[in-house]
């Protein structure tokens, strides 16, 4: 049986240039920068329903998101750099949310958990008091199907927003982008 | 006291309520218009039934009228009973309990809030849950919200 060695998805960015006595990297800064960021990513301590017990689990030792960066949980959104929205979103959270998100330091990610968080969910029909998707209030990188998702869900939404950052540029460089062409 | 002693006991105090043996306890059920405060002062004050704890207080809209449910615990006896108060649709009103459990102050301002039931003798009888501005009771059957709500 063949075994296959399988490459990291995303080695370190940049090429080794061989030199006698050993080698010199080279890089773009930018891609040594996402390459980092992705690496650790600090999540808000931030859980309005049952998804949290799932995301809690996920941090916990039989599944344990620090093997990607993520086990710096904040409680200030001053110190964190992605939200996951972990449960039902109402129209009295909404603000609360918003709030918080706009006090997190750019570059800022979020991770809609769930079926409430990316449509209302349950809660989509006949209901007065709920959010129908968070990203009516904020703008969401990555969405996680499930009522709750399994931990193994959350931990593919956390290695997908690792590859969306190293793929390119944040969202304000974008914006600025857009800007410089005159969009 | 079992619940077979229960029922025994409510049917004498309060012949004219219909008594049955719900899932778990002793269902007692008053139509609107009954005395609803000496009811309680009775199942309350009773050296054998001293329901002296309200653990539950809620409402039911069955769209023709009302149904106030309230679950009575006995600290003393550990014995449980469900009472049941209906009300009209058109004038949903009923005595508070606030004075005779604490507990139900909250309970009744948390009803209020949601089903629009007047509580007579409340101390502070306003929404709790929901903005002092908002228009309507939500749990309702006939609540309509079209900026809100998707109809199915």
């Amino acid at each position: 049986m063949d075994v296959i060695i399988t490459e990291p998805s995303t080695p370190f960015p940049g090429s080794v240039h061989e030199v006698p006595g050993g080698g010199i990297v080279l890089s773009t800064l930018d891609d040594v920068i996402n390459w980092a960021r992705s690496n650790s990513l600090w999540p808000l301590v931030f859980g309005t329903s049952c998804c949290a017990i799932e995301m809690m689990s996920a941090a916990s030792a039989k599944y344990d998101f620090s093997r990607f960066g993520f086990e710096v949980a904040r409680a200030t959104p001053r110190q964190a750099d992605v939200i996951i929205i972990a449960g039902t979103i109402v129209n009295k959270m909404a603000p609360v949310l918003k709030r918080l998100f706009d006090q997190m330091p750019d570059p800022k990610y979020v991770i809609a958990m769930g079926a409430c968080a990316t449509s209302g969910g349950p809660f989509f029909y006949n209901t007065y008091s709920v959010v129908k998707g968070a990203d009516h209030v904020i703008p969401v990188d990555v969405y996680v199907a499930g009522c709750p998702p399994r931990p193994e869900a959350l931990l593919h939404a956390l290695i997908t927003l690792q590859e969306k950052i190293k793929s390119g540029l944040t969202r304000d460089q974008i914006r600025a982008q857009f800007q410089e062409d005159g969009k | 006291m079992g619940n077979e002693e229960l029922i025994v006991k409510l049917q004498e105090l309060f012949p004219a309520a219909s008594i049955i043996q719900g899932n778990d306890w002793p269902e007692i059920s008053f139509e609107s218009g009954a005395d609803f405060l000496s009811t309680i002062d009775v199942l309350k004050s009773d050296q054998t039934l001293a329901f002296d704890y309200l653990f539950c207080e809620t409402c039911v809209d069955w769209k023709t009228h009302f149904t106030m449910v309230y679950h009575l615990d006995s600290t003393r006896f550990r014995h449980n009973i469900v009472l049941k108060y209906k009300l009209d649709r058109e004038t949903p009103e009923i005595d508070s309990l606030s004075f005779v459990y604490r507990t139900s102050e909250q309970h009744e301002r948390e009803i209020f809030d949601l089903f629009g039931i007047i509580f007579k003798g409340h101390p502070n009888l306003k929404r709790i849950l929901l903005t002092e501005d908002w228009v309507g009771y939500p749990l309702r059957k006939d609540y309509d919200d079209p900026i809100n709500m998707i109809k199915l």
